[in-house]
This record gives C-alpha cells, structure tokens and sequence, in this order.
C-alpha cells in the first residue's frame, strides 16, 4: 500500500493543484512533495537490505491476459524512490522565487511527472513499467513546451518524437517477450527473466531495449536531442529531465535489459561500452568550448551518464554499484548546477560566458556553494562523484584496462570545463552584466543547503546506499553467470 | 579516542571556524584561530614523536566504503615516515601561518587566506597520514584543490585564474596515472592497505612486470604533484598565488608529495629497478632543465620557482638510485632552506611594494638586515656549501649518483653549479648593488614585522644545523636520520637485500667527491660575484634579450609548444564536434531524419499539416494507446 500511496499522492495533490490559484499553488505543491520525501524516508528506514522486493502490491489488471498492476520496491528501486522524492521538493522550492504563468498547470504537472517516475522505479510488470516510461513523457513535454525558452516547439517536438520513437522499439520488445512466455502469458519482468530465449533472439531484442534506454540518458550518439531540450526547457524541467528522467534509461537497462538479454549483453557489451566511452570524451570535449552555461552543464551531463552506461555493461560489482551511486550522486549535483545557472540568469538575463565575471565579488556565498557542487562534479574525494566515478572507472577497467583509461580521462576532461565555467562566471573582473548583482537569499539557499550536505554526506559514508542496494545488484549478477 | 585524529582534525576546525566566520570575525582572531591550530597539531605531532616506540601503528577511524570483497577503511598509519612528514607540514606550516599575520594583514580575503591554508594543512596531513593509498590519493587531490584556491587567491585577475586551473589540470593528469596505479595495486593485490600490499609484495621477484606497471604509473601521480617533466610548466605559475601559498605549498610540503609517495612505496620500487632507472634520467633532466631556466630569469619568485623544481629534481634523483633516505633527507633540508628564501622573498616584496623584478631592485641589505642576514644563509645552505643543510644532504645524492653512473655524477654536479649561480645571482642582484626602483619604493623600504621576521630566523637555523641530522660516518656522524628511518624499509630489504647495502665508496673518493662539488659551488659563486658586484651588470630589458639567453629567459618554449600540441588542437576538436559532428552530422541525418520521416508520414496525411504542436502529441498519444490496444486485443481474442 506504501508504494502505491508513492505513486498516488503526487498525483492526488496534481488534480489539487488544478483547483487551486494563487500564492498557495506553490506551498503546496512543496508540501505535497515533501510528504512524498517523508514517505519515501520511511520506507528507506523500513527496508531490509536484501535481495527480496518488499512493500510489494499486485492486483489484475487485464486479467485474462496476464497482466498485472504488481508494484515493489527493492534495493535498486529504493535508491532512485530516495532521489526522486528529494530532488522534487528541491525543484519546486527553487521556483518560489520565479513566478511562472498559470501556475497551477505548472506545478500540477511537475507532480504528475513525479507520479510517472515513482512509477517506473516500482513496476514490477512490464506494460507497467511501459505505461509509466511513456506517461513520464507527457508532463515534461507540456512543461518544456508551454514555459520555455523561444525555440522551444521546434526544440521540444524533436525530443517528444525522438523520444517515442525509441520507445516503440521497446514496446515490440516487450510484446514479443510477453507472447514468448508460457501458459495464458505474464507480463511480469521477472516472468522474462525465466525465459530461455536463443542468441538471435537476444540479439534483437537487445537493441530494441537497448535503443530505448540509449535515447533517454542519453548515450552516443543517440544524444543530440539532448542539449536543445535542456538548454531550451525552463530550468525546473531540466532538472528533471536531468536528475531524474535520464535515470529511466539506466534504471532501464539494470532493470529489464541485462537480466532479461543476458547472451545479448555478453554479444553486444564491447560496442556499448565502446559507444559509452566515446560519449564521455566527446561530451567532455564538446564542454569545453561552450559559451552557455546551461549548454555547457548539459554535455558534461552526458559524459558522465557515458560513464554510468560502460560501468554498467562492465557487468562488474564495482560497475553497476558504482553506477547506482552516480545516479544518485549525478543527480544531486546536475541539479544543483543548473539551479546555478538559473541563479545567474535570473539576475543578469545572460548565461552566456564572455558576459559573465567577477561575480563572486558580489556573492561569496553563491561562489562557495557552486566551487562544493564543481567540486562534486569533478569527483573530488570525499565528494559525492568520487565514489561513484571511483567505482565504475575500477569496473571499465577491470572489463578492459584500455578502456578504463580512456574513459579515466574524464577526471582531466571533466577539470578543464568545469573550472573554465567557474572561472569565467565567478572569477576575474566584473561585467557590465554583473555589476549589479545581489548574493542568494533565504529560499535558493534552503535549496543549496541540503545539496551542499549530500554532496559531502554520500561521499564520506557511502556505504549506507551501497549496502541497501549491493544485495540485488549481487542477485542480479549471479543470475547473468 | 587516539590523539593522532586531532592532528588534521584541528586545522580542519580551524578552517570551519575561519571559513563560516569570514569577515566577521576580527583579523586578530583569524590569525589566532588559524596559526593555533596548526601550532597545536605540531604540538601533537611532537609528543606522538617523543613518545614513540619505534613499532608502526595504524589508527583505523571508521569504514569508508565498501563493494562486495573490496574494503577501503578511513585510517592513519603512524611510523618513522609519516612522523617525520607531519613535523615538517605542521612546524613549518606553524611558522608560515604566524608569517601570514603579517604578510597577509592588508589583504581583504584575510580570513578566506587563513580558512584555505588550514584546509590545505589538514589534506597534507591526510596524504602522509593515510594508512592505505586511498587515503593517500584523498589528500593528494585535497592538496590540489587547495594549491588550485591559492594560486588563484587574488580572482580578478584572469591570469591568476589561468595559472590556477592549469596547476589543476595538470595535476589531474599525474592523478590520473596515480588512480590507474591504485586499480592495478588492487587488481594485484586485492588490497589497498600499506600494511597488506607491502608484505605481499615482498614475496615478488625483482623485475615483475605487473610491478612495472604499478610503479610507473604511480610515479605518473609523482610528476604532476611534484613537477617532474614533462609535468612541471604548472608550478612557476602557481607563483601567482601569495608567497606564503608559494612556500607552504609549492616549496617545502605539497610539492614533495611526490618523492613521499615512492618512498611509501619503497618496497614496490626496489623492486622495479627499470622505473628506478626511468626515475633517476626524468629526474637528472629536470634538475638541468630547470636550473638551467633559473639562470637568467629576472622575477624573484621565478627564480626559485625552478630552483624547486630543480631541487625536485635532486630528490627524485636519488630515489631513482634507491637511495631513498637521501632522496627524502634532502625532502627536510629543502623544506628548511626553500621555505627560508621563499619567506624572505616575501619580505622582500612586502617592502618593495610589490615589486618583484629584481632588475628593479638592490642594496636591500641595508634596509632589511634581518631579511638579509637570513636569505644569505638560506642562499649559502641551497649551494651546497658546508657545513649547511644542503651540502650534507645533496652530497648524499651525488654519492649514491656516482655509484651509480660518473656520468650523471657530472651533469648532476654541473647542475649544482648553475643552483650556485643563480641563487647568488639572485641574492647580489637584490640585496647588494645600488638600488634601482622608484623614489617612491625607496621611500618604503622597511624591515617587516617580528610575525614575519620571526619565522625566518628559526628558518634560518634550521637551514644552518638540519645537515647535522644526518652527518654521514665519513665526516663522523652517526646517519641518525638514516637509522631511524631503517624499518620503513623492512619489506624492501626482505625482498632485495643487495638495494640496501650502502655506497661502497673508499673515503678518498667520497672525499674526492665533495671537494669537487664544494669547489664547483664555490667557482659559481665567484663568477658571480664578478658579474654582478664588480662589473655591477644587471640584466637586460626583456626586449634587448637575443639569441639562446632569449630561448632559456622564454624558459624553452615549452609553454608555446604546450598550447600548440594540445590546448589548440582541443579546443579546435571542441569546436569541430560541436558544429560539425553534433550539429551537422548527428543531429540532422539522425535525429531529424527520424523526424523527416515522421514528417514525411504525415505529409501523406496532409490533414496533419497544421503546424499545431499539442495536435502532433495528441496524435502521437493515440498512436501508442492504439498500438498498445491493438496488440492486446489480438492477444486477447487471438
């Protein structure tokens, strides 16, 4: 029931929200996000770190066909519920200072999205997992079309097709592997976990599945989408979009495409993770010379998610845990990021670098809590990024050393474009851009604050996540041998 | 709880409190709170030492983290090696922070100076202290983002900045090296503990090639931290940042990381005696390369920028000889006599009013006697003249070089010839002569205060008497330095025996030796008192320098051929995969082909020209739901 009350009260407090106007659309939204956070704690606390799925509720759906509403949580969802449920009280707190028109489609839309995720992190049926992937689409369009930035029908048109048309892939997957299953048919994942499916089989089905999930986080060079709908989405959809949408693709491939195309996984791993590590130099290499902060913040979000993907098809313990933990910790940090940026543009109108300088002269306390979000971002030890990259860079180069160091020049990369974007925005002289500048106030530091916390929380005691998740992920690899 | 936690624990209040309270919290205070805890770390340190038995000890303090078999614990090992380092960190750094009160005193970031030196004290006591390599490479990259606020501590400055984030980045390539050696230490030996590799490691025969590999690549680590070439253009940038940073940092501790770290892993190198051999060259070219530079440069830090990178030099040289105590004496010495002249030409510059140009300068002697008397000591100790802290510990080197190869002897000693030569260079130039600033500087020419002066005086001594530490049985000493730190060498020793026997020198030879650096030492000193006190010369303006002087003073062109080979190409690469690749070719034969396609069903459909986005998702909507449905249904009733 706790589950299903994680995928219900965002939506519940969404249909609010529409009856709602004024100033209390955002209070409770914030409210309704905070009680989901509150929830999704509890269940953090409840859960026993093993391999089994708990808080789990099934009932029929299409009966007759095997399919069911069956929803839990196990080690590898309770990490992405925790990130999901926190990062959105974050967002929409980071908006209270914007007004946006019509709020209460706004933020209704925001919850619904919410809804959506929750619920692809929870499916344990397939179509359930497809229904969700596919609704979570829905709200973000709508955000990015109706309040964002002025290519935005060209930019958000292009996402929404590219987006669906990747996803069609994944249907056909799934249909066949549901009408491969024995009896009157089941559509539950782990129903295709049981399958004994030729290697031709897997083969296709691999990149069907694999197509899908490429799109979303996005992979090279399926990323292109990637930067327009992020430079063009306003800044709370793209911190969704980048904290947690991109962890459907992930969550994707450790969910359904490694345990369900194992055979595929071992045929087609080497070109993945080939086509991963290109991403992470190319992205970093794209970062370097870019002037808008916001475009900027998004290819180095792709070279990491390159990073996440080889560590997962290293099919190491250290890879997919490392991966997990990135996702988490990417997460933070990308979102923290871009409400960076969206600080700086709210007060000079420019993200543009050659603009920007010397605002630290106005706000050390801003230039503070960007250097502790960079420095997360760089994978700095004893921050959040070290441990994931730490850990999947050691599964890449288990996998194969060349690659690990290749993929291992993202700490070089990575260096070169942040502080780049640090130094022109913060440092040396003042702009006419910047002169007038004011430093945070009360509510972008309620926001920065617990961002700051987990920055340094998850990468000094990150063994409170890689214990909850290590046993399904050991599961899981032994069911791949 | 064991006292060795408050040891970086304090420096790290220090830099909460300063860091928190910045211009809020009186100067006074600041540089109370920040020298206080440093002096009391040192104070720590101190009675660890006294009251140390001779046994290592590790303190665990609490599981970092851990993936399946693979464990790394937060821990400090406490033993000969780490003891030694953390005296040096926190007693110099002690005296650089009470410099700091005054050098810093009309400096706006006062607080931010006082809160980033502590942060910087607290992640070099971490890199020494860390009981495994992880820990280890914790600090390591803690110190780089310290050197990297430093160096880029006065932020208006675009330079500054550039010279920062290349510290950085360059840093990071050596750290790159250092984590690819960590994946094989435990690829290897399923471990990262000094306490389980060593042992392990001692069972290994000589020339392992997986042992090649580790060593390498961490002494890849070892060049970016500690300036080795081709790694070492960062660090005479980092000068940009305040002189205390420039000797804290880039002279007496961080820097030196690098030759700590190999002798850390001693047992790892006795045992890969090609790295030792790829060592001891990259190390002989960089001490020559640098001095080199160091003779004609004109920009007092400048000077001794390349002098350390030089002196870096001298000690990865004896390291590459496997005599690791001598590479890591002169590690103690340098940190006494760099962090001297680095002080002073601090004072020197708090008095000229900035003004860092020795061409500028001259007959300083007069007007700051104190800053003077104990440069010219710190100049005598660099020189390797006896009985200083240089001579004993660069002759040691130069010892253990001979054995090894007369011919790098030479090319080693001829570098100590050129250190002579630019240090006194250095010294006449600013402090004797005429001087040659502005009426207005000369107006302002003042001693600095006893917060300033204080700590050269006790860096004078210890430049003058730290050779004695260590005074070889030649010259009827007894090698203390050399006992005390026999067991760290246990493993090493267990492994390779005959790497530890000793120089096998007669004494006329080692005799022979010293009088031939002695003498060449005192032949540059000569030369350049007759360049630059007799004949007076002072050196050219830069656009009157010409011919091979203007290739050495444009230090080699190296930074030209940098930005050439890889910083040009980059960005160039930038640029073509953004414009060409992502949005030309990806973009528009992938993403929008996808799109045509979709377009061109549609044209079929003219009905669905209507250029109404929420029309296109409602179609797209009902697309899915129709297939969804369509594919149940047959399903079902199928």
């Amino acid at each position: 029931m706790l589950t299903l009350a994680l995928i219900l009260i965002p939506l519940v407090a969404a249909g609010v929200l529409l009856a709602l106007r004024g100033g209390a659309v955002k209070r409770v939204a914030l409210i309704a996000s905070l009680v989901e956070f509150g929830l999704a704690t509890y269940l953090f606390t409840a859960f026993r770190p093993d391999t089994s799925s708990q808080f789990a509720l099934s009932f029929d759906w299409i009966k007759s066909a095997g399919i069911q509403f069956a929803i839990g949580v196990d080690g590898i969802s309770i990490l992405l519920l925790l990130l999901s449920t926190l990062l959105v009280p974050l967002i929409i707190l980071s908006t209270f200072h914007h007004s946006y028109k019509n709020p209460s489609s706004f933020y209704a839309l925001i919850l619904a999205m919410q809804a959506a995720l929750v619920g692809v992190f929870v499916a344990k049926d397939a179509f359930l997992f497809y229904f969700f992937f596919e609704a979570a689409l829905i709200p973000i369009y709508f955000i990015a079309a109706l309040w964002g930035g002025e290519n935005r029908i060209a930019v958000t048109f292009k996402f929404f097709i590219y987006t669906i048309f990747g996803s069609l892939f994944m249907l056909l997957a799934l249909v066949y592997l549901y009408l491969q299953t024995p009896g009157t048919h089941s559509s539950l994942i782990s129903a295709f976990y049981e399958l004994n499916l030729s290697a031709a089989q897997q083969s296709w089905l691999f990149w069907a599945l694999f197509i899908a999930f490429a799109i979303k986080m996005p992979v090279f060079p399926f990323h292109t989408w990637q930067p327009d709908t992020y430079v063009e989405s306003p800044t709370p959809a793209t911190m969704l979009l980048a904290g947690i949408m991109l962890k459907m693709g992930t969550y994707g491939l450790i969910r359904l495409l490694l345990p369900v195309v194992p055979e595929g996984v071992h045929q087609w791993g080497t070109v993945v993770i080939i086509l991963s590590v290109i991403g992470i130099v190319y992205g970093s290499i794209i970062a370097i010379q870019q002037q808008d902060m916001k475009r900027l913040v998004a290819y180095s979000s792709f070279a990491h998610v390159g990073l996440m993907s080889a560590g997962i098809f290293s099919l190491t313990l250290d890879g997919l845990q490392g991966s997990l933990i990135q996702m988490l910790a990417h997460g933070i940090n990308v979102v923290g990021l871009f409400f960076i940026v969206e600080i700086i543009f709210s007060r000079t109108q420019s993200r543009d670098l050659r603009q920007l300088g010397g605002i630290t002269q106005h706000s050390p306390v801003l230039s503070v809590f960007f250097i502790i979000l960079v420095l997360g971002s760089v994978a700095l030890p004893l921050t959040n990024g070290f441990i994931g990259e730490f850990l999947l860079l050691k599964g890449v180069f288990t996998y194969n050393a060349w690659i690990g160091v290749v993929a291992g020049t993202t700490i070089i990369l990575g260096a070169v474009y942040t502080l780049r974007m640090v130094q022109k925005s913060m440092f040396g002289l003042q702009t006419a851009t910047t002169e007038q500048f004011t430093d945070v106030n009360t509510n972008e530091i309620l926001v920065l604050i617990p961002l700051a916390i987990l920055v340094f929380w998850i990468g000094l005691f990150p063994n409170v996540f890689l214990k909850l998740t290590e046993p399904a992920v050991a599961d899981l690899l032994r069911s791949l041998k | 709880m064991n006292l060795a936690i408050l040891i970086p624990l304090l420096p790290f209040l220090g830099f909460l409190i300063n860091g928190l309270g910045f211009r809020r919290i009186p100067k006074a205070a600041v540089g109370l709170i920040g020298t206080g805890a440093v002096l009391g770390s040192f104070a720590i340190v101190l009675s660890l030492f006294s009251g140390f038995t001779g046994t290592a000890q590790v303190v665990p303090v609490y599981d970092w983290f851990t993936v399946g078999d693979f464990n790394v614990s937060f821990g400090f090992q406490i033993d000969q090696l780490s003891l030694l380092m953390m005296l040096i960190i926190t007693g110099i750094g002690s005296l650089i922070h009470l410099y700091s009160i005054g050098y810093m005193h009309h400096d706006e970031g006062f607080g931010k100076f006082f809160a980033f030196l502590n942060l910087f004290v607290f992640f070099m006591l971490l890199l020494v202290m860390g009981s495994n390599y992880l820990v280890m490479f914790i600090g390591w990259e803690g110190v780089g983002l310290c050197s990297y606020l430093l160096i880029g501590f006065w932020n208006k400055n675009p330079e500054y900045g550039y010279a920062a984030r290349k510290a950085f980045v360059m840093n990071r390539i050596g750290d790159l090296g250092f984590l690819i050696g960590i994946f094989l230490i435990v690829a290897r030996f399923g471990s990262l503990e000094f306490a389980s590799v060593f042992p392990a490691a001692a069972q290994l025969q000589t020339g392992d090639a997986g042992l090649f590999w580790i060593t390498f690549c961490l002494f890849i680590g070892a060049m970016g931290k500690s300036a080795q070439i081709p790694l070492y253009t960062w660090l005479p940038d980092a000068m940009a940042g305040p002189t205390p940073v420039s000797a804290l940092i880039h002279a007496a501790t961080m820097v030196t990381a690098g030759i700590y770290m190999i002798v850390r892993s001693n047992v790892l190198y006795t045992l890969a005696p090609e790295t030792l051999h790829i060592i001891g060259w990259v190390a002989l070219a960089t001490a020559l390369l640098a001095a080199s530079i160091g003779l004609f440069q004109n920009d007092i830090k400048k000077v001794l920028a390349y002098s350390t990178v030089s002196q870096l030099g001298y000690m990865f040289m004896g390291l590459g000889m496997g005599a690791y105590t001598s590479g890591f004496f002169h590690v103690m010495t340098h940190a006494f006599f760099k962090a001297l002249l680095f002080l002073g030409a601090g004072s020197v510059i708090h008095a000229m009013s900035d003004e860092q140009d020795i061409r500028y300068m001259g007959g300083l002697r007069k007007k700051l006697p104190i800053t003077f008397t104990t440069f010219l000591l710190g100049t005598i100790a660099i020189s390797g003249i006896p009985p200083f802290a240089g001579f004993f510990s660069k002759d040691e080197i130069l010892a253990h070089v001979y054995e090894h190869s007369p011919l790098m002897w030479g090319l080693a000693v001829f570098g100590s010839m050129m250190t002579a030569f630019y240090m006194f260079r250095l010294l006449f130039l600013t402090f004797f002569g005429e001087f040659r600033g502005t009426h207005e500087q000369e107006h302002h020419l003042h001693e600095s205060p006893l917060t300033m002066t204080l700590p050269l005086m006790v860096l004078a001594v210890l430049s003058v008497i730290g050779g004695f530490f260590n005074v070889p049985e030649i010259l009827g000493g007894t090698a203390k330095l050399e006992q005390f730190l026999d067991p760290i060498y246990q493993y090493a020793r267990q492994a390779n025996p005959e790497a530890f026997a000793g120089v096998h020198l007669d004494h006329s030879t080692e005799f022979m030796l010293m009088g031939v650096s002695v003498a060449g030492a005192v032949i540059s000193i000569i030369a350049a008192w007759v360049i630059y006190i007799s004949r007076k010369s002072v050196p050219a303006p830069d656009e009157q320098v010409s011919g091979l002087q203007q290739v050495i003073y444009r230090k080699y062109y190296i930074d030209e051929l940098y930005d050439a080979v890889f910083v040009k190409p980059i960005q160039a690469l930038s640029r073509f995969f953004y414009s060409v690749v992502d949005k030309g070719g990806i973009d528009r034969f992938g993403v929008e082909g996808v799109g045509r396609f979709v377009k061109g069903l549609a044209n079929e459909f003219r009905l669905l020209q209507t250029g109404a986005t929420g029309f296109y998702v409602l179609m797209m909507v009902t697309g899915i739901a129709v297939i969804l449905v369509y594919s149940l249904r047959s399903l079902i009733f199928g």
